[in-house]
């Protein structure tokens, strides 16, 4: 297993290509930016919805019987995975029962966590990616490298090579509004085909039983009401309680992930329409153990906007493969842990802790504060290596003690100017790729002491 | 024990304790000067126009001097009957689709439309350019008195559209019609 360093030196090879992914993913931070300078009441529809957040998942039962109870009610079946197999069989379930072979699905990062497509493939039955970035990937037999823009480790002529390969696109051709045409033709052919459309869920409401799917493309509702089964697949922690609240989180979702003042469709399913079968899976696959750990609770919060990937410096200079799981990003890094702390023992690491993703988070997770929890945890249960585990207790070492510490920074900018080498050894992973910026003469509590006596 | 069973005895055991709720003070939430301008500023940033008439009499004329292709379907006027059930195959022919819009959010150029004014599901999404009808006193500032507004499940479906479908999956370029139509256009009537 390649860790999140080895897999991002792979990603960091082509440098005009990295620089090309992270200026661009600073372009939608600084939209998303925008967008919420433009709302003075911005950090109060934060910290509403942190709010709710909490409350629901601390009535997560009471909420979840209401909302089953009006969904039944609505004519929607409801069905319950306690993991991610659990999943994957009540979907296949149903598509062997209708004898389905047709089907398409919109993004759902949950399907994604629990392989779906990979898991019905050996069935022997295809799914369609519908949303244009997960059908270029999906052809590259690629996952998506971003939860809410899979394909933006490609450049356009990755896709043009891909859709001349698998949808007859002149060679070469590489406007994207000709290869976006190209896959508007060829996916109307599936959506109007289709028997069965799968969806994701952005918000469940507990008061009405009903969903909400917010799409830019159309995607979903294309698929959703062409077919004459729709199965929506969520987390149950995209609960929320009242309709009201809806106001609240497609306020901040948009604008968080890519700056737009909401998506072009926010779609509200209550009731299958004549003829149309409509079922819910409602998935746990960890998240109740979540839910009982006091410092890693928060993350359940999440509502996938991916500004926190948008702002994170190492994920804008690494990529999503370099996370290597379904969700990637300072969320993915708190998430993951909870599922596999072996296997994602390297994902709290791949990060400076500069705290911005806590920043701008629109619901408040603290992520920068699990992050150096799950470090912890993670060296106490002995997932991490010898050298980082050094390192971490230098630095306790050093931090523990003021003394040591001035004097540990005065050597170290002595170090800088005079025996550059030193730092820029081998061993230091953090000199690869990077020039060390040049030394400053004082410290700040030298400067702050000498012009304290001025 | 079914899954089911096991998934709310997890969660009874492990949530924590009760946080209260909380209800959004709107007095802190922005106000626009002029509901309409915000509107049709927004509406045309993200792709979508907009078109501001006097009367019902005048958006039907407007609408007449539109290109709208050869197969149109207004379902503010007499539509085929068993439009509801008409087949997606037959539906994806449709040029223009014309239907009368509710709510309408200032700070972001959405529209609130349900299944009872779509009649068929598929419409609003499948034609290649839609005409919504809405009133200028349906127009609200912000998605918080908009949901004070509506009932989300009035009926079995009902969504908010905000301009046409558009998508920046390939290098982030933006290109409008993805899936759904090509080009929105918002026709509102000042006079109800
Ligand atoms: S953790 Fe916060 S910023 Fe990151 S994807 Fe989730 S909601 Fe968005």
């Amino acid at each position: 297993m390649k860790d999140h360093a080895t897999l991002a030196e792979a990603f960091i090879q082509d440098e005009a290509r990295t620089n090309w992914h992270d200026e661009t993913l600073w372009f939608v931070r600084q939209k998303r930016d925008k967008a919420a300078h433009g709302l003075p009441e911005w950090e109060q529809l934060r910290e509403w919805a942190s709010q709710i957040k909490n409350h629901t998942l601390s009535h997560m039962d009471s909420y979840l019987e209401e909302f089953e109870r009006n969904a039944l009610a609505n004519g929607v079946q409801v069905h319950w995975a306690s993991d991610a197999a659990e999943h994957n069989r009540i979907i296949h379930d149903i598509i062997k029962k209708k004898g389905i072979t047709r089907i398409v699905k919109s993004k759902s990062m949950l399907t994604e966590e629990c392989h779906l497509n990979h898991y019905l493939e050996e069935q022997g039955v295809e799914v369609v990616d519908t949303d244009l970035g997960e059908r270029i990937v999906q052809f590259r037999h690629e996952p998506p490298s971003h939860i809410v823009l899979p394909a933006i480790h490609l450049k356009k002529q990755d896709v043009s090579d891909t859709f001349h390969e698998y949808l007859h696109t002149e060679k070469g051709n590489n406007d994207p509004t000709y290869l976006t045409r190209a896959a508007r033709v060829h996916l109307r052919e599936k959506f109007i085909a289709s028997e069965l459309a799968i969806t994701g869920v952005n918000f469940a409401v507990a008061e009405t039983g009903g969903f909400v799917v917010c799409t830019n493309e159309g995607n979903a509702d294309m698929g959703t009401h062409a077919a004459n089964v729709h199965i929506a697949c969520m987390g149950f922690e995209k609960l929320i309680p009242k309709a009201s609240h809806l106001s609240v989180f497609l306020r901040l979702l948009a604008r968080s992930a890519t700056g737009q003042p909401v998506t072009t469709y926010s779609s509200h399913f209550h009731k299958p329409k004549p003829g149309q079968e409509m079922h819910i899976v409602i998935v746990d696959n960890g998240r109740s153990n979540i839910l009982g750990k006091a410092d890693f609770r928060n993350a359940l919060k999440c509502i996938r906007c991916a500004a926190c990937f948008n702002t994170c410096p190492v994920y804008r200079r690494s990529g999503g493969f370099s996370y290597h799981t379904a969700v990637a990003g300072p969320i993915g890094s708190i998430l993951n842990p909870n599922f596999d702390p072996k296997k994602y023992a390297d994902l709290p690491f791949a990060s400076s802790l500069c705290g911005s993703c806590s920043n701008v988070c629109p619901v408040k997770i603290d992520i920068h504060d699990q992050l150096w929890k799950w470090r912890q945890e993670l060296t106490k249960a002995g997932h991490v290596p010898l050298m980082k585990k050094i390192m971490m207790k230098g630095m306790a070492f050093v931090l523990g003690r003021p003394a040591l510490y001035r004097f540990s920074g005065a050597s170290a900018r002595w170090v800088l100017r005079y025996m550059p080498f030193m730092v820029k050894f081998k061993i230091n992973p953090w000199y690869k790729q990077r020039e060390m910026p040049a030394p400053p003469k004082q410290s700040f509590r030298e400067w702050y002491i000498q012009n304290k006596k001025k | 024990m079914s899954s089911r069973d096991q998934i709310f005895s997890a969660i009874r055991k492990n949530k924590p304790a009760a946080v209260p709720g909380v209800t959004p003070d709107l007095s802190v939430v922005i106000g626009y000067p002029d509901l309409l301008s915000q509107f049709s500023t927004v509406l045309t940033a993200i792709g979508g126009s907009c078109r501001e008439v006097a009367s019902a009499e005048d958006a039907k004329q407007f609408i007449a001097s539109l290109d709208k292709g050869t197969f149109v379907i207004d379902t503010t006027a007499e539509h085929p009957s068993g439009l509801a059930q008409l087949s997606p195959a037959a539906l994806a022919s449709v040029d223009t689709a014309i239907i009368r819009g509710g709510v309408a959010v200032a700070e972001n150029g959405s529209i609130w439309v349900t299944e009872n004014e779509m009649v068929n599901r598929l419409l609003p999404f499948i034609a290649q350019q839609l005409i919504l009808i809405i009133n200028e006193k349906d127009l609200v500032p912000t998605m918080h008195q908009a949901y004070e507004r509506i009932s989300i499940n009035e009926t079995g479906f009902g969504v908010f559209i905000a301009g046409p479908s558009k998508t920046a999956d390939i290098e982030q370029s933006l290109v409008i019609g993805a899936h759904g139509p090509c080009g929105m256009v918002a026709v509102i009537v000042r006079e109800s």
